[in-house]
């Protein structure tokens, strides 16, 4: 049953993915991208790290769509103009395709076998998160505290 | 004989379980959600229809007229004859909107808005779907209403649907904050994101009276109040439903909608209200459980609905009450005042726990938030800030 679920969603990832590449209008490619995440957070789920794909869902889908809705929709663009094909295009993705392959081939394979997973994920990681890796998530805090005061300081009117 | 009463749909769930026990185990699992999603449409479809003739009749009475009263018995058939006026509606399209998108919008809105009913315990053993992160759940299903709701602006290729789309995506999005962070006072005291728990933690009585509902402490008031006007936000009702404000922009982003379509978005406003006030029952007013302990013998569910329905008829309320108010108005509130207040809740909540949350911890937490509440306001006062109006050209 898992086999079938996953072969059905990574079907839809891809079609949504090649979508997000290929189609015309930049609105559709965006929503479509959107349908990519949610493929996503399926793999998430299936693989059984539920808070993982919610948080995927949550912040993918009701942050980063919805900000890139946005920001085609606030910036100027020519649906009509002609765009001719990009080559460098083709070999940045040929690059990280064949570098990430060749990293897919050199890890050693896991075992078949899962590991056993804790029961109460959502509090265990909270617990380390506040334990063992609380360092970095002070790190993450300050960058995007930073981020929000250099926005802030961007879109303040100079006064006088 | 109360049990029975009170585990009634559970049981009659597991004999219909039952009744199929030869089947492959994928099989009954498959049957077991499908009771469930009939279970939930049903009721909520049914309360739907009755909401909608309900609030008319309210707010007719606020309003000093009759309300609807001419189908069935005191209008109660009212619902029957809109759903059959929808349906044969025409179907209007533009010409120049996007016709998948335009399709799909009302779509996903609805469904988003049923999918997360799912999560509520509505009795004893009564959660649809139960989920470790329950709540995370609700608000990631929730955030994909932004989506669908730029969807319809966009794809209708219309100035006022577009306008609608982006106030409405601004202000859900303003108070999705303030909403997210009123909850994590609870989910700090219950220690788990998990709606059953939460409802658990709630059971019991202080001083064998006070039942022991997260709203009856200083945080837990103060954090239902600004979910209840965050929720208020988000369900787009009076008095924030600028995104509609038909004075201005005709429908906001359902302009273009028309006949069934626009009764899917219809349906789905109210469908996230009552998830909304769901949510709110489970986490702040203990979910299922009696407010007395003699009143107990009657079943959680009818709890549930009864305070389910006393928060609506407050939304009916409100929005028989007050005018609109405006955008920058909105903006401010959200970002100035409630913000910080439910960053306030938090820390009220964390004193209260460390101060043994008894009538000490209590005392504590509401200095807490008198203190800040007191500051917040002399600051964002403005009144000084007017002077006494000059009228130049009415002499």
């Amino acid at each position: 049953m898992n086999s079938v679920a996953f072969i059905v969603i990574a079907i839809l990832t891809l079609a949504a993915a090649l979508a997000a590449a290929t189609l015309q209008k930049l609105m559709h490619a965006a929503l479509s991208f959107a349908v990519t995440f949610v493929g996503i957070a399926a793999f998430f789920f299936l693989l059984g790290a539920e808070f993982v794909g919610l948080v995927q869902v949550f912040v993918y889908i009701g942050a980063v769509a919805v900000l890139i809705v946005f920001t085609i929709l606030l910036t100027r663009h020519d649906v009509e103009k002609e765009r001719g094909f990009n080559w460098s295009g083709v070999v940045v993705a040929i690059a990280v395709f064949s570098g990430l392959i060749s990293a897919i081939f050199k890890t050693q394979s896991v075992s078949v076998a899962a590991p056993a997973i804790p029961a109460l994920t959502v509090k265990h990681i909270g617990e380390v998160l506040m334990t063992n890796y609380v360092w970095p998530l002070q790190c993450v805090g300050l960058l995007l505290t930073a981020a929000l005061i250099g926005a802030l300081i961007l879109v303040l009117e100079e006064k006088g | 004989m109360t049990d029975s009463l009170d585990q009634i749909f559970v049981r009659g769930k597991q004999s219909l379980l039952a009744s199929m026990a030869h089947a492959p185990d994928w099989l009954v699992q498959i049957a077991s959600s499908l009771i469930n999603i009939f279970a939930l449409l049903a009721v909520f479809l049914t309360l739907f229809a009755l909401m909608s003739v309900l609030e008319r009749k309210i707010l007719g009475r606020i309003q000093n007229r009759y309300g609807p009263n001419r189908v069935g018995p005191f209008g109660l058939f009212q619902p029957v004859a809109d759903g059959i006026k929808m349906l044969i509606k025409e179907d209007i399209v533009p010409a120049r909107a996007d016709k998948i998108v335009h399709f799909l919008a009302p779509v996903l809105i609805a469904s988003t808005a049923i999918l997360a009913l799912g999560i509520i315990p509505y009795g004893r053993g009564m959660t649809p779907f139960t989920i470790d992160g329950g709540i995370l759940f609700f608000f990631a299903v929730g955030s994909t209403t932004e989506l669908a709701v730029f969807m319809a602006g966009w794809g209708s290729n219309n100035k006022f649907s577009m306008l609608g789309a982006m106030r409405a995506i601004a202000q859900m999005i303003s108070y999705e904050l303030p909403l997210i962070i009123t909850v994590l006072p609870v989910v700090m005291i219950a220690g788990s994101l998990g709606p059953d728990t939460i409802v658990a933690a709630q059971a019991g009585y202080v001083f064998g009276f006070v039942p022991r509902w997260f709203v009856f402490t200083p945080w837990g008031a103060v954090a239902f109040t600004l979910f209840f006007v965050s929720g208020l936000v988000e369900s787009n009702r009076t008095p924030f439903d600028v995104p509609e404000g038909e004075s201005e922009i005709v429908a906001g982003h359902m302009t273009e909608y028309s006949g069934f379509k626009y009764a899917t978005f219809f349906m789905a406003e109210y469908i996230g209200m009552f998830a909304i006030t769901g949510l709110g029952t489970t986490l702040f007013l203990g979910g299922w459980h009696a407010p007395i302990r003699m009143l107990e013998f009657i079943p959680s569910y009818v709890w549930f609905f009864a305070k389910l329905s006393a928060l609506l008829f407050v939304y009916v309320w409100l929005r028989g009450t007050l005018p609109r108010t405006r955008v920058d108005q909105i903006m401010n509130f959200a970002w100035k005042f409630m913000l910080p207040m439910a960053f306030t809740c938090i820390v009220a909540a964390a004193v209260w726990h460390y101060t043994g949350r008894g009538l000490r911890g209590w005392l504590w937490s509401l200095v807490v938030i008198a203190i800040v509440y007191t500051v917040l306001s002399a600051l964002l006062d403005t009144r000084k800030k007017f002077a006494p109006r000059t009228y130049r050209f009415a002499e």
